[in-house]
Order: structure tokens, then C-alpha cells, then sequence
């Protein structure tokens, strides 16, 4: 009897979500406020991805809550953490010759794939949220592979906090010499589709990179210790 | 190249339905592993190949990751 209840009732809200979604013309261009990033981002941001250019200068405020949720998720879990009763150490069993080189052959190789994921982020798709989670899963494969290897907690808080101070700071001078509003870019342009372009989207991202990265390999390193 | 888009959203479907009926949880996490998986790929076909990476770094690698560890904290099998 309940059984048969919960699928009229999940019929029912079914049939709510599809008609609700009906009639959203998906793909189509409704929306002026997307021609108009796809007409005018290059031009007044500088960055060739336009993704990019939402992201980081249209929306930046709200790229700076994104990376506060991510900050206090990451607080979140070491104070949850911290409240269990710390393990006595065990000694660790090595791992395999061929697992820790491996692992440490292919360190450097993905902690370069993610630098160029963020720094290239104005230029070519991805960005600081993707390119740090490459380095944080760069962490995770030495977690897996050279067992007891382990980061100095001290200099990832220091490399969080002083990542997000670069953004704030940035965003404040913006204000400051722009006077219009948060994020505003008071650097040069330059030219579209060369490195050093767009202001300071990849000033930003470079930021956003590092708090992502070592925010995520602190969350990493946190669990790993306590299993 | 529809029928290649076909394929991966039934396998990302059989996925989804084995992720919630598997009993050892283990089997579990890689169907949901996978299924964010094909999601990446499913949005790399749709032209957006920066939430394809942020899919494939996080819902792939970091989120499984971090299952993983907190089965090995509790118990591997479903009662």
C-alpha cells in the first residue's frame, strides 16, 4: 500500500517538473543578457574565453562567494575532525617501487597541467576553480601512492589565506581607482589572445587557483589522516 | 554521433539505478564515479568544456576520492 503511494505521488511530481520544463525554450537565444556577453565580452574585457569573462569580471563578486563557501566547507571539516580522538600512529607499510615512482613522476607533470589550466584560464577553457582541483588531485595521487608523505598544514593555510587576500586586495583597488564597483579592471587590456591580456582576470585566477588547490588538498589531507 | 550520445546516456542511466541497488557500497561509489564521468564527456559533446573539466576533476576524481575513504572509516557492505 505505501509502496503504491509513493509512486503516484512520484507520478504526480513527475508530471509537475515536465510540465514546469516544457516550456523553457532551451537553446534558443531569449536572453539579452547572454548576446550581449557573447557581443561585447571580448572587447570589453580583453579575455578571449568568454566563460572567462563572466566568471571573473561580469560576476566576479559572486566568484569571491563561491570561493568563501568552498573556504568555510573546508573549516567545516577540520573542526569536525578535530573532535575525534586522534589515532595512535601506525607504522605505515611502504608502498611498492614502482607505485611511488610512478606516483612521484607523474606529481610535478599534473601540478603543471593545473598551473597551465588557471593560468591559461583567460585564453583557453578552465579556470581557477578546475585547475585547482587538478592540483588537489595531484595531492591525492601522492596520498595514494607514497604512503606517509604528508603537506606542511602550516604553509597551505598560509598560501589559502594570503591567495585570498591577493583577490580581496585586487578587487579593493579596483574600487578604489576605478570608483565604480568591486573587481573593476584598472589593468591594461592588451592584446586578445595573447598572454599577458585581459587585466587582471588572470591575476584573479592565478588566486583563485591556489585557495582552490590547497583549500581541497587540506580537506584531502584532513580525511586521509583520520582513516 | 547521436547514437554515440544514445549510448552514453543509457550507460550513464544503468549507472545511476546500479549506484542506488548496489550492496556493497564500494561497487556503488565507482557507478557514481562513472556516472559523473560520462556527464563530463555528455558536456564536453555540448560545447562546454569548462564545467566538462570541473566535472572531471571534482565529481570524478575528488568526490570519489573522498567516499572512499569514508567507507574505509565505516562498513564496505550494505545490510
Amino acid at each position: 500500500m505505501r509502496r503504491i503511494i509513493s509512486i503516484i505521488i512520484l507520478a504526480i511530481v513527475a508530471l509537475g517538473i515536465a510540465l514546469c520544463v516544457i516550456n523553457i525554450p532551451f537553446g534558443a537565444s531569449k536572453t539579452k543578457v547572454g548576446n550581449y556577453y557573447i557581443e561585447k565580452g571580448r572587447e570589453q574585457t580583453g579575455a578571449a574565453n568568454i566563460v572567462t569573462s563572466v566568471v571573473v569580471n561580469y560576476r566576479g563578486f559572486d566568484t569571491l562567494g563561491e570561493v568563501t563557501v568552498l573556504f568555510v566547507a573546508a573549516i567545516g571539516v577540520s573542526t569536525v575532525l578535530a573532535t575525534l580522538k586522534k589515532k595512535t600512529k601506525k607504522e605505515v607499510e611502504p608502498a611498492s617501487l614502482v607505485l611511488s615512482t610512478g606516483c612521484r613522476f607523474l606529481f610535478p607533470l599534473i601540478l603543471f597541467f593545473g598551473a597551465y589550466i588557471f593560468i591559461y584560464g583567460h585564453l583557453s577553457p578552465g579556470g581557477g576553480f578546475q585547475g585547482g582541483a587538478v592540483i588537489a588531485s595531484a595531492f591525492l595521487l601522492t596520498y595514494l601512492g607514497c604512503r606517509g608523505k604528508r603537506i606542511s598544514e602550516k604553509r597551505s593555510k598560509i598560501t589559502e589565506s594570503l591567495s585570498g587576500l591577493v583577490f580581496i586586495v585586487v578587487g579593493l583597488i579596483g574600487l578604489a581607482v576605478g570608483g565604480h564597483y568591486f573587481l573593476y579592471n584598472f589593468l591594461p587590456k592588451g592584446v586578445l589572445f595573447s598572454l599577458f591580456s585581459a587585466g587582471i582576470i588572470p591575476l584573479i585566477y592565478i588566486a583563485i587557483g591556489f585557495k582552490v588547490g590547497s583549500e581541497i588538498a587540506g580537506i584531502i589531507d584532513k580525511l586521509v589522516e583520520e582513516s | 554521433m547521436i547514437f554515440i550520445v544514445l549510448f552514453l546516456i543509457i550507460v550513464m542511466l544503468a549507472a545511476a539505478v546500479s549506484a542506488s541497488i548496489f550492496k556493497d557500497l564500494m561497487n556503488a561509489v565507482i557507478a557514481s564515479c562513472l556516472v559523473s564521468l560520462i556527464a563530463s564527456i555528455l558536456f564536453f559533446l555540448l560545447q562546454a568544456p569548462d564545467v566538462a573539466m570541473a566535472e572531471a576533476a571534482i565529481g570524478a576524481a575528488l568526490i570519489t576520492a573522498v567516499f572512499v575513504i569514508a567507507i574505509r572509516r565505516t562498513k564496505r557492505y550494505e545490510e
